[in-house]
């Protein structure tokens, strides 16, 4: 019971956190601000989530904004309202739209960089930040004075960030959103998953799929958001782990107690040559090391001295059995 | 688990919002189980209880107990014990106050088999996701709407929005958070209106 307070005086005092929250400018201060406020009774607690549920909710509005439907507006050219219209057949969204199209912002160019399987490649831009992608990557970069926004639609990338405030750097992949608050951080989407890990700094992660969690997260150095289609988990990484996961940015692959199978795993995302594993013992062997990430025959040497292992080429394929 | 430089405060503190594994999964529960019983719990509270004035402090009453008794261990089903939670809430009122009529202790007695006849309809809620946050907005005032509109369909900053809409950014940081606590509301108080409407 919150005797001193009343419910509502509650949700005013949560509703401006949760506003402050979505500003995209929070900084540790208020953090520790926020962390105090929940101490004082658990009915902050929950007022908070009552209010984020709902405001996490409203991000379902996002599905009205697919650069598709952007693309089909700007390239008509003609009245929006009956193209938004037939798009939205059905679903009664015409009232909200109609609001929506009318603030449309005329959306920065995208511009597409990508790289091969075994490629990697530096983006400098102009406010100072830096993105590299890594092996099989592709992105979208929009920026403009109001905006800085990169679709990561598949492979890894690290980004550092040149803060601003006032042009909030967002990454948005499989319907997820990662907000810089002056950072560092990778983002690596795999086949059934997205991993984000921060290296530096602070950023927030959302996931926009209230239908599978509401989700929201700060992130701390050495966290790392795992979502898949259904959930989505913080765990945390040593520094040990971090430089390892940052091999790729020097071209190597850094294997600590790593099986034959998952180190294979990594190599065949960087070589069109398959390393193949021919059997489950040899699959689970662990090995150390580090090893040129377009060097796949290297490491089968390696491997071969170490394990006495067997190794036969077939084609494209270099397979590893007992 | 490694320890990071510069960490040495537990992170749970920290980040509240998604702090311990146990605390996010219970905020999980809280928002996918709890909340959208919270038509179900109000009809429940307002047709318990005499004083409307009540009812706000009472609904965050219900959900504290329920998030201290799910810290312990996470119910398996969350409307009985939602509903069973605000009825011995309302039982330790009455025995506390002693001020409500007998014959609405007599009521409080029959609730059991009330609460059952109360349903939510989850897969209903889920499908007419975009129709609700529809009939939501339509009940928002203008300027409340707008901003809510920039932020979440064209995702502008602050800033954006004020410029957009000729106010400082001030007056949409109200709006915001106005909006927030409006959609909260009809998204969960409110949930059997809006689907009757639409």
């Amino acid at each position: 019971m919150t005797d001193s307070q009343t419910a509502t005086m509650v949700e005013e005092q949560a509703a401006d956190w949760l506003e402050r929250m979505d500003r995209g400018d929070w900084s540790e201060a208020d953090q520790s601000q926020l962390d105090a406020w929940l101490e004082e009774a658990p009915a902050h607690m929950v007022a908070l989530w009552r209010l984020d549920g709902a405001w996490s909710f409203a991000d379902r509005l996002a599905a009205l904004r697919r650069p598709s439907l952007h693309e089909t507006l700007i390239a008509r050219g003609r009245g929006v309202l009956p193209i938004v219209a037939k798009a939205a057949a059905g679903i009664a969204l015409i009232a909200a739209l109609g609001t929506a199209v009318m603030y449309l912002v005329p959306k920065p160019a995208e511009k597409t960089f990508a790289t091969e399987i075994g490629g990697r490649k530096t983006l400098e831009l102009p406010d100072g930040s830096r993105i590299e992608l890594n092996t099989g990557t592709q992105l979208r970069l929009a920026t403009d004075g109001t905006q800085r926004k990169v679709w990561l639609d598949k492979g890894e990338a690290f980004f550092d960030i040149k803060h601003d405030a006032s042009r909030p750097f967002v990454v948005i992949t499989a319907g997820h959103r990662i907000t810089d608050l002056g950072t560092k951080f990778v983002v690596r989407e795999a086949a059934d998953s997205l991993e984000v890990t921060l290296v530096e700094g602070r950023a927030r992660f959302e996931s926009a799929d209230t239908a599978i969690k509401p989700q929201l997260a700060f992130l701390s150095p050495g966290d790392v958001v795992v979502a898949t289609a259904t959930s989505m988990d913080v765990t945390r990484k040593s520094q040990k782990d971090l430089s390892a996961d940052l091999g790729w940015r020097r071209g190597v692959l850094i294997f600590q107690h790593t099986t034959l199978a998952e180190a294979a795993a990594e190599f065949n995302r960087y070589n069109t040559q398959r390393l193949v594993i021919g059997d489950a013992k040899t699959a689970s062997l662990q090995i150390n090391g580090t090893f040129k990430n377009d060097d796949a025959a290297s490491f089968a040497g390696t491997a071969r001295a170490v394990f006495g292992l067997k190794v036969e080429k077939h084609g494209d394929e270099i397979v590893l059995s007992q | 688990m490694g320890k990071m430089p510069d960490n040495g405060r537990d992170d749970a503190n920290r980040r509240p919002q998604g702090a311990s594994a146990a605390m996010r999964d219970l905020k999980d529960w809280f928002i996918r189980e709890v909340l959208p019983l919270e038509s179900a719990l109000m009809q429940f509270l307002r047709q318990n209880w005499r004083d409307k004035a009540d009812i706000a402090d009472l609904r965050q009453d219900v959900y504290v107990r329920v998030f201290e008794a799910a810290q312990k261990q996470i119910p398996d089903t969350a409307k009985p014990f939602v509903l069973t939670t605000a009825r011995n809430l309302l039982i330790d009122r009455v025995r506390r106050e002693r001020v409500i009529p007998i014959e609405t202790m007599a009521d409080l007695e029959t609730l059991g088999a009330a609460s059952n006849e109360v349903s939510v309809d989850r897969a209903l809620i889920a499908r007419d996701a975009l129709a609700k946050l529809q009939a939501a907005l339509d009940k928002l005032p203008p300027q409340c709407r707008e901003a809510i509109l920039l932020r979440k369909v064209e995702g502008l900053s602050r800033g954006e929005i004020a410029e957009r809409m000729g106010v400082t950014e001030r007056t949409v940081n109200r709006h915001i958070a106005e909006g927030m606590r409006a959609l909260a509301d009809m998204l969960y108080s409110e949930a059997a209106d809006l689907r009757r409407k639409s």
